[in-house]
C-alpha cells in the first residue's frame, strides 16, 4: 500500500522543496527593493520585513500552482482531451439549431441594444474593440491563412487614416465616398509593398515589413507640407446620416452600428474568401512555397493578392478611427499597434475567425476593464498573454485544423 | 515532345547546369540518373520554371518554355513531382489531391480522376481523410505522384521517387509509374540514383556529371554497360 503512494509522494516532496527554492530566490531578488527602505532626509533606513514573508508565501503559492498545472498540461494527453471537448461543444453549437439559434437571436439582440445601455465610454470601448476585430481579420489573411509574418500592418491603418484625414482636411471630402478609396489605396500599398518583399519569406519577410511600416510612420512625422507632421490633422468630419445634425453621443451611437456592420461585412468576406480558390491557394502555399508552384499556382498573384486583400480591411479601419476620434497624429501608428494586431491573430489562433473575434475582444477590453489596477494593469496583461500562450500554444481557438476535421466528420466527401 | 538545347542554369554564380541537350518523346519514360549534385534535379527544376536557365531553350511541343513562369508551364501540362515529396502537410489526402487540380474546373471530371488514383493506390483511399504530414513516407510519395496526375500532365517530371522509401515500397512505386505511362500515354521524365530500378522500367536513359550529359543510349545498353554498372550501379 504504501509502495503505492511512493511515486506521488516523492513527487509532491520534490514539487515542494522546488517551490521552496523559487520562493528563496525571489525573497533574495526583491529583498533590496522590498525590505530596504532608505529616507534619505532623516537619515535613517527602515527594514520592512513582513514585505519578505508576503512575497516569500506568495512565490511559494503561485510556483506550487503553476507546477501542478504544468503537470496537468503535460500528463496523459489532457490537452486532447481538450481539443475534443472543444471540437464537440462547436459542432453542437453550430449544428443543434435549439442551440443555435437563440443564441444567435440573443448575441443580436445584445448587439442592437448595447449602445443605448451601456455609457457612452462603454461604446467608445465597445468600438474600438470592434475596430480591432476588423484590423485582427485583416492581418490574419496575410499570416493566418497566407502565413506571411507582417510586421508593419499599422502601415495600412494609416494609410487608410490619413487618406480620408487629408481628403476631408483638403476637399472636404465625405466619409462615405472617403471609405472605399480608403480601403482601395490602402489595397494598393499592400501591392506596392508585396512587390519588393515577393521572394522573402518567414524572419526576413517579418524585418522587411517592420521596416515599411516604420517608414510609412516617418514619413508622416516629417513630410510637414503633407501631412502636417507630428502635429497631426485636426477637425475631422464625423460620419454624416443623411445631413442630419447629431449629438456627440448619437455620433458614438452611429459609429457603433456602422463598424458593427462593416465587422459583419469583414467576416462574410473573410470566411468566403477562405473557401475559395485563392484561399486554397493561399494556404497551400503557406504549407510549402515549391511545391505549390509545382502545382501551377501563380505565386506572385497569389501573394499579392494576400496583401492587398488584407491592407484593405485596414484601410478601412483607419477611417473609422480617423472619423472616431476627429483628429490623428503619427503616434498613433507605431509598431505597438502592429504587435497589439499580430498578438490578437495569434492569441485567437490563426486563420480562425472566432479565435480571433476573441483574441480582440481580450487584447482590448481587458486592460481597459483592468483599469482598476492601475499601474498593474499592463503587468496582468502581460501575464494573462504569457499563460495564454503557455496553455493554448495554438491559440484560443486553432482554427485550421478544426475547419478540416468537421470536413470529414460532417460531410461525404467529394463536396467541395 | 520535349527538347532541350544548350542549357544553362546558374545558382548564384555556380554554374549548375553546363549546356545540357536532352530530348523526351511522346510516350516515353526516360530517365536521368547521376550522382549527388549532378544536376539533376536542377534540370528538373529549369524546365518546371522554378529555377529558370540563364541560357540555352526548351521547346514543348514546339513551344519555347524557357522564359515562362512556372504556372504558365505548368498548364502547358507539365507537372513536377518535387524531391522530398513536399506534400502539404496540414491539409488532408483529398485537400492534397485537390491541390493538384488547382487550374481545373470541370469538377465531375476531377472526382473520376480520384477515383482512379485511388484505384491506382488504394492505401490513399483508405486514408483519404488523414492530414497528409500524418502518412508515412511511402505514403506521402504516392500522395506526391498522385497529387501531379490530378492536373493531367503530358508530361511527368518524377524527382527522385524511391527517395528514402524501403525496397518493397520502391518496387510498388515504380511498378505503378510503369502502370501510369501504360494506361495514360503520359511522358515520363524520371530523375534517380537508384539507376538500377530507374533503367529496368525506363525506355532510354541519360547520365549526368557535375552538370553535364556525359552519355546517352536506350535502357537495356545503359544496363548492360560495365561503365554503368561500375559506377551507379554498385556491381
Amino acid at each position: 500500500m504504501a509502495a503505492k503512494w511512493r511515486p506521488l509522494i516523492d513527487k509532491i516532496t520534490g514539487e515542494f522543496t522546488k517551490s521552496l527554492l523559487v520562493s528563496a530566490w525571489f525573497m533574495f531578488l526583491t529583498f533590496p527593493l522590498m525590505v530596504i527602505k532608505v529616507r534619505p532626509l532623516e537619515r535613517t533606513i527602515e527594514w520592512r520585513w513582513m514585505n519578505l514573508v508576503y512575497i516569500g508565501v506568495g512565490a511559494f503559492f503561485l510556483s506550487f500552482i503553476w507546477r501542478y498545472l504544468m503537470s496537468r498540461k503535460d500528463g496523459g494527453g489532457s490537452e486532447e482531451e481538450g481539443e475534443s471537448w472543444q471540437k464537440k461543444a462547436g459542432l453542437r453549437i453550430r449544428t443543434d439549431k435549439k442551440i443555435y439559434l437563440p443564441g444567435l437571436a440573443a448575441v443580436v439582440a445584445f448587439i442592437v441594444i448595447f449602445p443605448f445601455i451601456f455609457s457612452g465610454y462603454q461604446t467608445q470601448i465597445m468600438i474600438s474593440a470592434l475596430m480591432y476585430v476588423m484590423l485582427g481579420l485583416g492581418l490574419n489573411i496575410v499570416v493566418g491563412l497566407a502565413g506571411l509574418l507582417d510586421l508593419g500592418y499599422v502601415a495600412f491603418y494609416a494609410v487608410g487614416a490619413y487618406c480620408y484625414a487629408l481628403l476631408n482636411h483638403h476637399f472636404g471630402v465625405p466619409f462615405w465616398i472617403a471609405l472605399p478609396l480608403c480601403g482601395a489605396l490602402a489595397a494598393l500599398f499592400g501591392i506596392l509593398l508585396g512587390f519588393p518583399v515577393l521572394r522573402l519569406r518567414g524572419d526576413y519577410l517579418a524585418i522587411v515589413t517592420l521596416g515599411f511600416g516604420e517608414i510609412i510612420r516617418l514619413i508622416l512625422e516629417n513630410w510637414n507640407e503633407f501631412s502636417f507632421g507630428p502635429s497631426g490633422i485636426a477637425g475631422i468630419s464625423r460620419p454624416d446620416f443623411f445631413g442630419m445634425e447629431l449629438s456627440l453621443r448619437e455620433h458614438t451611437i452611429y459609429l457603433y452600428f456602422i463598424i458593427v456592420m462593416l465587422v459583419l461585412f469583414t467576416i462574410l468576406v473573410v470566411s468566403r474568401l477562405r473557401n475559395s480558390r485563392i484561399g486554397r491557394a493561399w494556404i497551400a502555399l503557406r504549407e510549402d512555397e515549391v511545391a505549390c508552384q509545382a502545382m501551377g499556382i501563380d505565386k506572385t498573384k497569389t501573394k499579392l493578392t494576400a496583401f492587398a486583400l488584407g491592407a484593405t480591411w485596414a484601410g478601412l479601419v483607419g477611417c473609422i478611427f480617423a472619423a472616431k476620434t476627429t483628429f490623428i497624429n503619427p503616434a498613433s501608428f507605431t509598431f505597438m499597434e502592429s504587435a497589439i494586431i499580430l498578438s490578437i491573430v495569434v492569441l485567437g489562433g490563426m486563420g480562425s475567425i472566432v479565435g480571433v473575434m476573441i483574441g480582440a475582444f481580450i487584447l482590448i477590453l481587458l486592460p481597459e476593464y483592468l483599469r482598476a489596477f492601475s499601474e498593474y494593469r499592463m503587468l496582468a496583461f502581460g501575464a494573462a498573454m504569457v499563460l495564454i500562450m503557455v496553455f493554448r500554444p495554438q491559440g484560443i481557438i486553432s482554427g485550421i485544423r478544426q475547419r478540416y476535421e468537421f470536413h470529414r466528420a460532417g460531410q461525404p466527401e467529394g463536396t467541395r | 515532345m520535349l527538347k532541350i538545347r544548350n542549357l544553362h542554369t546558374y545558382y548564384g554564380g555556380i554554374h549548375a547546369l553546363k549546356s545540357v541537350s536532352l530530348n523526351l518523346d511522346e510516350g516515353e519514360i526516360v530517365t536521368l540518373i547521376g550522382a549527388n549534385g549532378a544536376g539533376k534535379s536542377t534540370t528538373l527544376m529549369s524546365i518546371s520554371g522554378i529555377e529558370p536557365p540563364r541560357y540555352g531553350e526548351i521547346l514543348f511541343m514546339g513551344t519555347p518554355i524557357h522564359q515562362m513562369t512556372p504556372d504558365r508551364i505548368f498548364s502547358l501540362g507539365i507537372v513536377q513531382v518535387p524531391e522530398g515529396r513536399r506534400i502539404f502537410p496540414y491539409l488532408s489526402v483529398t485537400e492534397n489531391l485537390d491541390m493538384g487540380a488547382y487550374l481545373r474546373r470541370d469538377l465531375h471530371e476531377i472526382r473520376n480522376d480520384m477515383d482512379y488514383i485511388f484505384t491506382l493506390f488504394p492505401r490513399l483511399a483508405e486514408r483519404r481523410h488523414q492530414l497528409g504530414g500524418t502518412l508515412s513516407g511511402g505514403e506521402q510519395q504516392m500522395l506526391a505522384i498522385s497529387r501531379g496526375l490530378m492536373s493531367r500532365p503530358k508530361l511527368l517530371l518524377l524527382d527522385e521517387p524511391s527517395l528514402g522509401l524501403a525496397p518493397v515500397l520502391v518496387q510498388l512505386i515504380f511498378d505503378t509509374i510503369e502502370k501510369i505511362n501504360r494506361e495514360n500515354k503520359t511522358t515520363i521524365f524520371l530523375v534517380e540514383q537508384n539507376a538500377n530500378m530507374a533503367l529496368r522500367i525506363a525506355h532510354r536513359g541519360y547520365v549526368m556529371e557535375s552538370g553535364a550529359i556525359t552519355l546517352e543510349d536506350t535502357a537495356e545498353n545503359l544496363l548492360a554497360s560495365e561503365k554503368i554498372k561500375a559506377a551507379y550501379l554498385g556491381l
